[in-house]
């Protein structure tokens, strides 16, 4: 498939604070693509110049093939953004602000539009000054997806919506995703990224450490694992994340199961759970060790 | 032309409300002309006596006791400031307004150039101008009509031409400040008007100071050195125009690279 993005060592400084460095990254055209890191890791920035609204430091970015600051315009015409703390314009309606939108990409989205504010319970007729977080974020949403865009940039999405209607968000996602559109998310949610996104890349300080399969990046091997018990576990490889609190010892293990069998074999085990981690887990872990690779 | 009409729809309501408010009291003005032009005799003498005062209001250029003098006064100075006022306001705040008010995210992620969405809004500043201009005019002629003084034309028109070209200059050069500014910035505005008619009126008073006519686009509007001659500086003018010029062009080049914050 061809990479609808794709990113060269670019670098971000706002002045001499860091916005990112060196990030290569490839979305693919069609994928629901992950954006993970913390607050302030450089999610929003790599966005924000693949919009265009700020320019690179150094390094190169192409969407669609185009160049970014070159050729944005034509960019634009085919992305849906959807910001993480959306503004409108204090004085207008919401139909106003999405008939504005709508006409600054010179399409017709009449029906659509008025579906979109139907399934997100969006009154049209209310001013944008009246509207609370989630509702202005609704508007957002209808004003990214009404025009049917190629690319989808979505910033903290679900930020201020309710479960209800992040459920919704996410099905109106899977839908663009059947139809082929391509997803660019940036979460800290993580739950929300291992659900829905195929491929993802996690951020910390601005750089990429690591960029691969959810699956991959949850670790497949890795389980975690739980015990009760009074022994002292020892001579096992392959664990990380060792917690204790009082007789209940946690880690994740990545190795093989009959040596870990074995080792538990020798102790006395109260109580024992073995699961899946969740992608939480190890992404803590990446922050803990400096960016290990998976 | 989207956002044009964009930003015609939300400059709609100051429009109005300048235009009523300078419109207004230039009428309540001309309507207690004939009343005052009673009394005038002795206070045109009084008036043009007045040392400095009488030199910073220009009024030792023009008779007061004779409408278009008397006209050049009270519209050099509610026109002149007026105008100036919302020429500034509306250029400062063209560009700033959208990041102070965390609107240009939204703006500018549509497939809407830079250098067009800087264009139409200037375009907009400019039609809003004429706008006022026009209809400012339209009111003072009537005004003249209605207390049966004769208008002398010519005179009228230049002096209305100075204050739309200086409010044009004021509104571009602001313009181009806008460019760079991302909080409230209807202070500046303000600033730079009022920095720029006290220039004049220093200019009015001290020979010294004659320099700032090169500065200050009141010069070329004053409007008593216009009704006495009849004539605008042409030279002053051009200057004026290309200091517009320039505050446009500082706008589109540095606009078209602004990194946008949040």
């Amino acid at each position: 498939m061809n990479a609808i993005i794709s990113t060269e060592n670019l670098t971000k400084y706002y002045g001499k604070s860091r916005g990112i460095i060196d990030l290569n990254l490839d979305v693919k055209e069609g994928e629901i693509f992950g954006f993970i890191g913390p607050n302030g890791a450089g999610k929003s920035t790599t966005m924000r110049v693949l919009l265009g609204l700020v320019s690179p430091t150094s390094g190169s970015a192409e969407v669609f093939g185009k160049q970014v600051g070159r050729q944005q315009k034509e960019i634009l015409s085919r992305i849906g953004y959807l910001p993480s703390e959306a503004m409108f314009y204090s004085g207008m309606r919401v139909a106003e602000v999405l008939k504005l939108s709508a006409k600054l990409y010179g399409k017709n989205c009449e029906q659509r539009r008025k579906d979109l504010c139907e399934r997100f319970a969006l009154d049209e007729k209310r001013k944008i000054s009246e509207l609370s977080l989630g509702n202005r974020k609704k508007v957002a949403i209808v004003s990214a997806f009404q025009h049917d865009p190629e690319l989808l940039i979505l910033d903290e999405p679900t930020s201020g919506l309710d479960p209800l209607m992040q459920k919704e968000f996410f099905d109106l996602v899977e839908e663009c995703h059947k139809k082929g559109r391509s997803v660019l998310l940036s979460s800290h949610v993580l739950s929300e990224v291992q659900q829905h996104c195929g491929r993802a890349a996690i951020l910390r300080e601005g750089r990429l450490i690591a960029c691969s399969s959810v699956e991959q990046l949850a670790g497949k091997q890795c389980r975690k694992v739980e015990i009760k018990t009074r022994d002292k576990i020892g001579g096992l490889e392959g664990i990380r994340r060792m917690e204790t609190t009082g007789q209940r010892v946690s880690f994740l293990y990545e190795g093989d199961m009959s040596k870990l069998l074995k080792v538990l074999n020798q102790i006395d085990v109260q109580d024992l759970i073995i699961s899946e981690p969740e992608l939480e887990e190890v992404f803590l872990h990446y922050y803990e060790k400096g960016g290990v690779q998976a | 032309m989207t956002v044009f009409g964009h930003e015609m729809k939300r400059g709609r309501l100051a429009l109005i409300i300048w235009t009523i408010g300078i419109a207004s009291m230039i009428i309540v003005c001309m309507v207690l002309y004939p009343e005052m032009k009673k009394q005038m005799d002795g206070v045109s003498e009084m008036f043009s006596n007045m040392g400095g005062f009488t030199a910073a209001f220009g009024m030792d250029q023009v008779n007061f006791g004779e409408v278009m003098g008397f006209y050049a006064v009270e519209c050099g100075n509610i026109l002149g400031l007026g105008g100036a006022f919302y020429a500034a306001l509306l250029g400062i705040t063209a560009l700033s307004k959208e990041e102070k008010d965390h609107t240009a995210e939204f703006l500018l992620t549509h497939p809407i150039s830079r250098l067009q969405i800087t264009m139409e809004k200037w375009g907009a500043c400019v039609m809003q101008l004429l706008l006022m201009n026009g209809i400012i005019a339209a009111v003072s002629v009537a005004s003249f009509a209605a207390i049966g003084e004769e208008m002398q034309g010519k005179t009228f028109w230049l002096l209305h031409l100075a204050f739309l070209v200086m409010q044009l200059e004021v509104m571009s050069v602001c313009f181009g400040i806008s460019a760079f500014l991302k909080g409230s910035a209807m202070g500046t505005g303000i600033g730079i008007a009022t920095i720029l008619y006290f220039l004049n009126i220093i200019r009015n008073i001290s020979d010294k100071a004659e320099g700032l006519k090169y500065v200050t686009p009141f010069a070329y509007a004053d409007a008593s050195d216009i009704v006495a001659e009849a004539a605008v500086d042409e030279k002053l003018l051009m200057i004026g125009i290309l200091y517009g010029i320039v505050g446009i062009l500082v706008a589109i080049l540095y606009y078209r690279k602004k990194d946008i914050s949040v």
